[in-house]
């Protein structure tokens, strides 16, 4: 039969999820309904199929890219911890986070963090550089489809030469965001979520 | 040119054979006499009596006076506007509601130059009863219902809040000054200030319209501004009626009972209004349900209930333009459901000339009506302090406003929005209309009143009308100006958008929220299966289903149809690994020039607010290449959810087809490549599982027992056999096993796969909504049931957390 992960979201994990994520409480409690509602099958963790059940991702470009975002490597279930996790990318940057321990590592909606999302979303091989192949994929989703090849192509070649700083036809994670530092990432990438 | 001085050349001549001929009797003319030395028409008063035997021909022209008058008044009105359009530098720099102006204060003077009376004006009466609903019934049939209600909280604070501020503070500050003597004597008090003010104070949603439709802004900004035009009258009703029965009662015999009657009067009216239309939006919907066989008649229906809305609510003295606003945004999905394809259609093209018509007639009898001396009444103080004090009050009540609102707000306004709120808040006909019901006899100034509302009204048409674009785009430019783009920064911000749009969708922040989702269940419960035809429901199902369960057979012949069609040609992926195979022998380089003009997409009389393209214009720098690697991204880079315009339009019907087209781009390449690796996994193969993306169509809705037996029995149509499918892949394929019939032991899904896959012929339910038959309601109708809670039998739940 399986487990059947509780229906109610104890306090200690949201305790948990608060501490890791910096969502508030009612926040937590809001999207956990919204990921039930998601969760068609009721077993307490969402599918590619739940995610790809939400129409509007259907006619995002990038859609099915973002949605592979919240599986971890080898797994076909989010759980909601998981879910929180990636959407904690998302938060407004607040200037004063509160009860969070200094040695702690940055928080999951930094500026840094919000851009290795991005930058994941690229990396399909996961070698940490964007290659000129990566971009054009990525290209050649988000542009329609009155752009032949070869523009395609030297659009993405001077786009890695505009990032590249050390000369391997590839960007970095370091090239990356230094090419976008003027870029206000913090709300571009960003969503107030609802109390 | 000529073509248009020649128009223009007819319809004074018509003009003025119109004020001559209608000297005596004046159907829809103020009561000024006339003074009856331009007879040049006398004979034609004789009915034909004559007592010389039968006239062959006679002219009757009383006979027909009345409805000719009328007749050519709006076809003078509809030439007007083919000369307007005749010149687009024109139409592109002054409003089309400007030039109407002008034009009727040209007419006017001809009227006035043969007549000396002012036969024509707009009256309260014909305004109210005859040129508003069709206007305001367009506006609410064609409102964007979820934009509306998703931002009703806005409207409504800036709609009830900001005019009762506007109202008020206007009052005060013009009662304040009077005070203080500048104004010379005058026989007001305080209470014929703020009934002047409760006037003057509202948005206008005619005007608010007419100029939108140049400035192009984007559909949040829109809405709130015209919600807002809308919503205020409820207000604008309350606060003139309080007024105007307390001027009439006399300032001294005004108790607070008084107010407070007030005060719940405002809630009378605004709700009252609102259930009367919605109340007639529902008998609107419930009739259109049974109409299947006078399908002739149908658009009929929509546009009697909705003027009965309107007029039953002016008879309860409640508001009347919210009553027939809130018919229109609650019937609308009903009707276009109900009725027919052509009746749809019918209704549309109708109610938008009605309203475009009204709004033509409305502004030219706007400038008609200035040109009548009798009732100017100059006073320099009250009119300029009028114009300061409504302009900056208006300014002050909206960046307070949005202060507030901004902090519950998910989508923030930003400085040009305020500027564009406060700039765009303009006065129109309504006010007009109410000043000219003033009493004189209880209102003393009322002529100063009335020429101050002329005055005003001309001032926010005409002027600001012709400069809100270029301010918003000086302001625009501005703010972007600083410094050019990378071409990364601008791929990457677009990425950025994209990925928000799709957490926010994730993460159900937009477009779901507890109240959403209850009202959508109820709805479907009660009101559909009330309102809506019982075909109509079944086709709205399926609809619903096409997202929730793709068919896959379905989905493979709407892909291969777009295949055929070419949009999909360049993605024919052997493999199914991500990389996309690029293949555009066909396709020609589609920049030739880059020029400016080029990017800036739509039509050339809209002013994008999205100015990064004219930014471009300015940077010389950079070399060619680059410019041109810049346009291409700019153009083609396919637009994130907000970015897209507003679909409202008062003078065009069809909707933004580039939208559509991005969509449908997308939309088919997404489903394509969810669809190979369904495919794949379920024939089998064994991918890694990276790019696996698991399509599963159903997630056990459907019920019906017997459809599995029918499975089991018949055919399974399963998508093998489509040849364009097979074709596409080297994949083994085998006929009429699936792998779940098989032995388990051959084939090796991956593990999700094998979750999925039902194992006995209890589980084949979940593949159902395969087309089995041609009927194909059927096989959706079975899909929809709810999900049958049976055990899931032996298959493995590791992945489960």
């Amino acid at each position: 039969m399986g487990s059947r992960a509780s229906t109610l979201l104890r306090d200690e994990e949201i305790e948990e999820i608060k501490k890791e994520t910096g969502f508030s409480h009612s926040q937590i409690t809001r999207l956990y309904s919204r990921f039930t509602s998601l969760d068609k099958g009721e077993n307490g963790t969402l599918s590619r199929e739940d995610f790809q059940r939400i129409p509007e991702l259907a006619i995002n470009p990038l859609g099915d890219r973002i949605i592979n975002a919240f599986f971890s490597d080898g797994e076909d279930q989010v759980n909601f911890r998981a879910f929180m996790r990636t959407l904690a990318h998302f938060r407004p940057i607040e200037d004063n986070e509160k009860g969070k321990d200094p040695s702690s590592s940055e928080p999951l909606n930094s500026r840094n963090n919000k851009l290795l999302f991005a930058f994941r979303l690229y990396d399909l091989d996961k070698d940490d550089k964007i290659s000129r192949e990566e971009l054009l994929q990525v290209l050649r989703m988000m542009v329609g489809v009155n752009i032949s090849d070869e523009q395609l192509g030297s659009i993405a070649d001077r786009t890695i030469q505009e990032a590249d700083q050390d000369g391997d036809s590839a960007i970095s994670f370091p090239e990356f965001v230094k090419v976008l530092e003027k870029v206000d990432v913090e709300q571009k990438m960003s969503i107030r979520f609802l109390h | 040119m000529e073509r248009a001085l020649s128009i223009l050349y007819f319809v004074v001549l018509l003009n003025a054979t119109l004020a001559g001929a209608s000297d005596s009797s004046k159907p829809d003319g103020h009561g000024s006499d006339s003074s009856g030395g331009h007879n040049s028409h006398d004979s034609g008063h004789g009915e034909g009596h004559s007592p010389d035997g039968l006239q062959i021909v006679s002219f009757k022209w009383h006979h027909v006076e009345a409805p000719y008058i009328i007749a050519v008044w709006i076809l003078v009105a509809s030439l007007a506007k083919i000369v307007f359009h005749m010149s687009h530098k024109v139409t592109n720099v002054v409003p089309e509601s400007a030039l109407l102006i002008f034009l009727g204060l040209l007419l006017g003077g001809v009227v006035w130059g043969a007549d000396h009376s002012a036969s024509f004006t707009l009256t309260p009466t014909i305004f109210f009863f005859y040129l508003l609903p069709p206007i305001v019934l367009d506006a609410g049939y064609f409102m964007p219902n979820r934009l509306f209600f998703g931002n009703l909280g806005t409207i409504l604070m800036y709609a009830v809040i900001g005019t009762v501020w506007n109202a008020a503070l206007t009052g005060l500050s013009l009662y304040g000054v009077f005070l203080t003597g500048i104004m010379g004597p005058l026989q007001a008090g305080l209470l014929d200030f703020l009934l002047f003010g409760s006037l003057i104070a509202a948005v206008d949603p005619v005007a608010v319209l007419a100029v939108f439709e140049e400035v192009h802004v984007n559909d949040v900004l829109f809405i709130i501004v015209f919600g807002e035009s809308l919503l205020n009258d409820a207000v604008t009703v309350v606060l003139y009626n309080v007024f105007d029965s307390f001027v009439a009662i006399g300032g001294e015999n005004v108790t607070g009972v008084d107010c407070v009657k007030g005060i719940v009067s405002f809630f009378v009216v605004s709700i009252g209004g609102t259930l009367i239309g919605i109340i007639f939006a529902l008998l609107l919907s419930f009739v259109t349900r049974f109409t299947k066989h006078v399908r002739i008649i149908e658009p009929g229906f929509v546009f009697i209930i909705s003027y009965l809305s309107y007029l039953t609510s002016e008879m309860l003295s409640l508001s009347a333009i919210l009553a027939i606003t809130f018919a229109g945004v609650c019937c609308q999905k009903y009707v276009n459901a109900n009725i027919n394809e052509q009746s749809v259609t019918t209704v549309r093209y109708t109610m938008k000339m009605l309203a475009s018509g009204s709004e033509t007639i409305v502004f030219m009898f706007l400038g008609i009506s200035a040109v009548d001396p009798n009732i100017w009444t100059w006073n320099t103080a009250f009119i300029l302090l009028t114009l300061v004090f409504i302009s900056v009050y208006r300014v002050i009540g909206v960046v307070i406003q949005t202060w507030l609102l901004n902090r519950y707000r998910m989508v923030q306004l930003e400085i040009i929005d305020q500027v564009v709120m406060s700039y765009g808040g303009l006065r129109g006909a309504v006010a007009f209309a109410l000043v000219a019901l003033l009493d004189p006899e209880k209102v003393k100034e009322r002529n100063l009143f009335v020429s101050t509302t002329i005055i005003v009204v001309y001032f926010t048409v005409i002027f600001q009308g012709l400069t809100i674009k270029p301010l918003v785009s000086w302001l625009k430019v501005k703010r972007s100006e600083h410094r050019d783009p990378l071409l990364n920064e601008k791929l990457h911000g677009r990425a950025f958008d994209h990925i928000l749009s799709a957490i926010e969708d994730i993460s159900g922040q937009i477009g779901h929220n507890y109240m959403r989702d209850k009202w959508a269940k109820f709805e479907r419960r009660f009101l559909s299966k009330l309102l809506m035809r019982r075909s109509a429901q079944k086709s709205r199902d399926q609809i619903l289903n096409v997202f929730h369960e793709l068919n896959i057979k379905d989905a493979i012949s709407y892909v291969a149809e777009g295949e055929r069609r070419g949009s999909l040609a360049f993605i024919r992926s052997a493999s199914t690994d991500q990389l996309v195979n690029v293949d555009f022998s066909t396709q020609r380089p589609s920049i030739v020039d880059a020029s400016v003009s080029a990017l800036l997409r739509g039509n050339p009389s809209s002013v994008c607010l999205d100015m990064q393209a004219i930014e471009e214009k300015r940077k010389s720098v950079r070399d060619k290449e680059d410019t041109l690697s810049h346009h291409v991204l700019q153009q083609y880079l396919y637009k994130p959810r907000h970015q897209t315009r507003h679909k409202y339009s008062r003078h065009a019907i069809t909707p933004n087809t580039e939208d559509n087209k991005q969509e449908k781009e997308i939309f088919r390449r997404t489903m394509k490549k969810r669809l190979e690796s369904f495919k794949s996994t379920k024939l089998g193969v064994n991918y890694s599982k990276k790019s696996i993306k698991n399509y599963k169509k159903d997630s056990g809705r459907c019920k019906k027992k017997k459809k599995s037996v029918a499975l089991l029995n018949g055919r399974i149509s399963w998508g093998i056999d489509n040849p364009t499918f097979i074709s596409d892949e080297n994949v083994m394929v085998r006929p009429a096993i699936p792998p779940w019939l098989s032995n388990e032991d051959t084939v090796v899904p991956s593990q999700r796969a094998r979750v999925q896959i039902p194992w006995s012929p209890n589980n084949f339910r979940r593949l159902t909504p395969l087309r089995l038959s041609t009927r194909s309601v059927d096989s959706f109708q079975m899909a929809d049931g709810p999900v049958p809670e049976h055990p899931r039998m032996t298959l493995p739940e590791g992945t489960h957390l």
